[in-house]
């Protein structure tokens, strides 16, 4: 009984986490078509920025929460304004551009902190559940992984920015005609979806620790989850992050972590075969 | 000797070469020139990074003495990035374009099999430096490095006798972690224990929970982990942040020979026990010495670790039958290499054996404490008899394989 509680304790860990590092991705593919290879780089820099900003002792929860996504928010206004706004509609030449500027960031995140791992420790507790002990930090992330998606849905559905910001990615003429211009929305969507990969990097960095390359990790899994979801941003990654962290843990209790990421590819090609607009390109098409 | 195709192109493109470069390959005092292939960035490069520094202190101290014969050492160093690939490129290069007269290098047991037959070939005398899982039998490879014999047995020795019989093992999923949990198990179960399961883990995977929940419904005495690498490192941090540290005893064959003391916090690290053949905490007067030299010559030795000792100790102990031979000849420098003879280096004495052509070491057993290697036990002189009981190279010179240990 107690051990049905872990393993599902753990599989809503893994929906969580993806779609916290698919978050980020989903908004800037799902509503701007741009394929930013560049995500797990974000992701990365998010988790330097809070392990170097807790080592020159600001508070961890400030350096995660804020700093992070503030951090990678400038860096992806910066790369939007540079590189991606001379890109649009361009999917193959923004894909070269973004992965040009992947290998870019690692070097330089190798140049300033070393190729070495680091890591902070988590800071939350372990607790009980019947006999097992549990990483507290997982409920953590659980938490602000639900969190995350409850606000993005509310911002897109419920607000003016969220309305003038589909409009724009739906018909960018009629919205420009209407007096809003989509270069600019485009660089805020960019920003936040920018800003998202950050807190991910913040939030997962006392798990996994860092290095240069730790991008690599992310990556993948973002990039199938998004895809897998299709092209609307909240149901559509809520949709594939369940499908897939269930499956992914599953397979993993039964047999090994190695089996379970395997599984999660399989199932990929296989909904890909049968959906290649995602599971939103099928189902609850009208959602957000 | 039958003429074939390749050992054609061998010789006459050694004898182009030969045209090519005179005063590299014949001139007299000419550099002696001493090859290294070691992951100096990546994911493994806590591991070579001090290593690369220890081949060039190793150089420097031989060179500042005068050198060898009278010749001073080159180092040709190549930094393959953590990437398999880069590990056969470079030996191909150290062979054939730098025609190296030794090669101290490899770090992971995926990157020793990857270059080993090519110096074979090439007749180039190999030293591979880092613990391993054991078994390499070839008469051109010589080992300085702790096997399991060495510092797996007595680890699980004293774990059982400390935390009980049944134990879960986690290894890294390549030649090591395979061979080495099959020690483990050998070991475990000549003690009357058990163990209860094995996973494997590919060096990139990061996330640990499915593992530690499964652990913890296998209730064991103890837990071993082989694990490799900086993204395995999240293990040891996932296994305290879930509280597990203070429930179940854990114990390492790797721990601590990438600094991973260093990069886990006091509160994560502590209590995880560990044997091998080099502590920074050893207070000799050689390791007091030796940790002063690194200290002035690169700055920081927190650094220092059991295989950058290792590849210290092993280019020492080449130099000194270098020294003996009187001559490069690798005949005769394999003469007495397999004369029984020795080094003192900051970890103790590193005897090479002559039948297995891998040394006896001494050995420590070791506890996590505040970021530090506290000595708990020492065994001196430890043999590597795992791999003598399956090689005698003095009885077949020729032979070339890696035993396992069958269970």
């Amino acid at each position: 009984m107690d051990y049905a509680g872990v393993v599902f304790l753990e599989i809503l860990y893994m929906i969580a986490f993806l779609a916290l590092i698919s978050a980020g991705l989903a908004v800037v593919f799902g509503m701007m078509r741009v394929i930013n290879l560049a995500h797990g780089e974000f992701v990365m820099i998010g988790g330097y920025t809070t392990i170097f900003c807790n080592r020159a002792g600001i508070d961890i929860w400030f350096a995660m929460l804020v700093l992070a996504p503030l951090v990678v928010g400038i860096l992806g206004l910066l790369v939007e304004r540079i590189v991606i706004r001379h890109l649009y509609g361009r999917m193959i030449d923004t894909m070269l551009a973004t992965w040009g500027l992947s290998l870019l960031m690692v070097g330089l995140v190798t140049l300033i902190f070393g190729n070495t791992a680091v890591s902070v420790q988590a800071p939350i507790q372990s607790y009980q559940v019947g006999a097992y002990q549990m990483g507290g930090y997982n409920l953590f992330i659980i938490a602000i992984s639900t969190l995350l998606m409850l606000v993005l849905w509310l911002v897109l559905r419920y607000t003016r920015f969220g309305l003038i910001a589909r409009g724009a990615m739906q018909n960018a003429d009629v919205a420009s005609s209407l007096g809003y211009n989509p270069q600019r929305i485009y660089m805020w969507t960019f920003t936040a979806g920018a800003a998202l990969s950050g807190l991910a990097g913040g939030v997962m960095a006392p798990l996994t620790g860092l290095l240069p390359s730790s991008g690599s990790l992310y990556i993948a899994k973002a990039f199938i989850t998004v895809i897998t979801g299709g092209a609307a941003v909240i149901s559509g990654t809520l949709a594939s992050s369940i499908i897939f962290g269930a499956v992914n843990q599953v397979v993993s209790f039964g047999s090994t972590p190695v089996i379970g990421e395997i599984a999660m590819l399989a199932l990929a090609i296989i909904l890909l075969r049968l959906m290649p607009q995602g599971i939103t390109g099928r189902f609850f098409r009208n959602s957000t | 000797m039958s003429f074939s195709r390749r050992r054609f192109i061998a010789s006459t493109s050694g004898a182009a070469a030969g045209i090519a470069l005179p005063f590299h390959a014949f001139g007299q005092g000419a550099a002696i020139k001493l090859g290294s292939v070691l992951d100096n960035s990546g994911n493994l490069d806590a591991y070579g990074k001090p290593m690369v520094q220890a081949t060039t202190m190793a150089a420097e101290e031989i060179n500042a003495a005068g050198g060898l014969l009278g010749r001073k050492i080159q180092v040709v160093q190549y930094d393959t990035q953590s990437d398999i690939a880069l590990y056969t490129k470079y030996a191909q290069q150290l062979a054939r374009d730098d025609k190296v007269d030794v090669v101290h290098g490899g770090i992971t047991s995926a990157s020793r099999e990857a270059i080993r037959q090519t110096f074979r070939r090439a007749n180039i005398l190999y030293f591979y430096n880092v613990l391993y899982e054991g078994g390499v039998c070839d008469r051109n490879c010589f080992v300085t490095g702790t096997t399991p014999a060495q510092a797996v047995e007595p680890i699980v020795e004293i774990s059982q006798k400390q935390w009980g019989k049944k134990v879960y093992v986690l290894a890294a999923d390549y030649n090591y972690g395979q061979i080495t949990a099959k020690w483990v198990a050998h070991y475990v179960k000549q003690r009357g224990g058990s163990v209860l399961q094995t996973d494997f883990f590919p060096l990139d995977v990061a996330d640990f929970g499915s593992t530690i929940a499964k652990i913890q419904s296998a209730k064991p005495d103890s837990v071993c982990a082989a694990l490799v690498g900086g993204a395995h490192l999240s293990f040891f941090r996932q296994w305290a942040a879930s509280g597990m540290n203070k429930k179940i005893p854990l114990y390492s064959t790797t721990f601590g020979v990438g600094n991973e003391h260093l990069a886990l916090s006091p509160a994560e690290g502590d209590g995880i026990l560990i044997a091998g053949n080099y502590s920074q905490e050893e207070t000799t007067p050689s390791n007091k010495d030796f940790l002063a030299r690194w200290g002035k010559r690169f700055g920081d030795t927190k650094i220092v670790h059991e295989i950058a000792v290792s590849q210290y100790q092993g280019i020492m102990l080449w130099a000194e039958a270098v020294r003996k031979a009187g001559s490069l000849d690798r005949e005769k420098l394999m003469k007495v290499l397999e004369s029984g003879i020795g080094v003192q280096g900051p970890a103790g004495l590193v005897k090479m054996d002559p039948a297995t052509h891998h040394a006896s070491l001494d050995i420590k057993v070791m506890e996590v404490k505040g970021q530090k290697l506290t000595i708990k036990q020492a065994f001196n002189q430890r043999p590597p008899s795992d791999t003598a009981a399956s090689c005698n190279l003095a009885k077949n010179p020729n032979e070339n394989k890696q035993f396992e240990v069958t269970i």
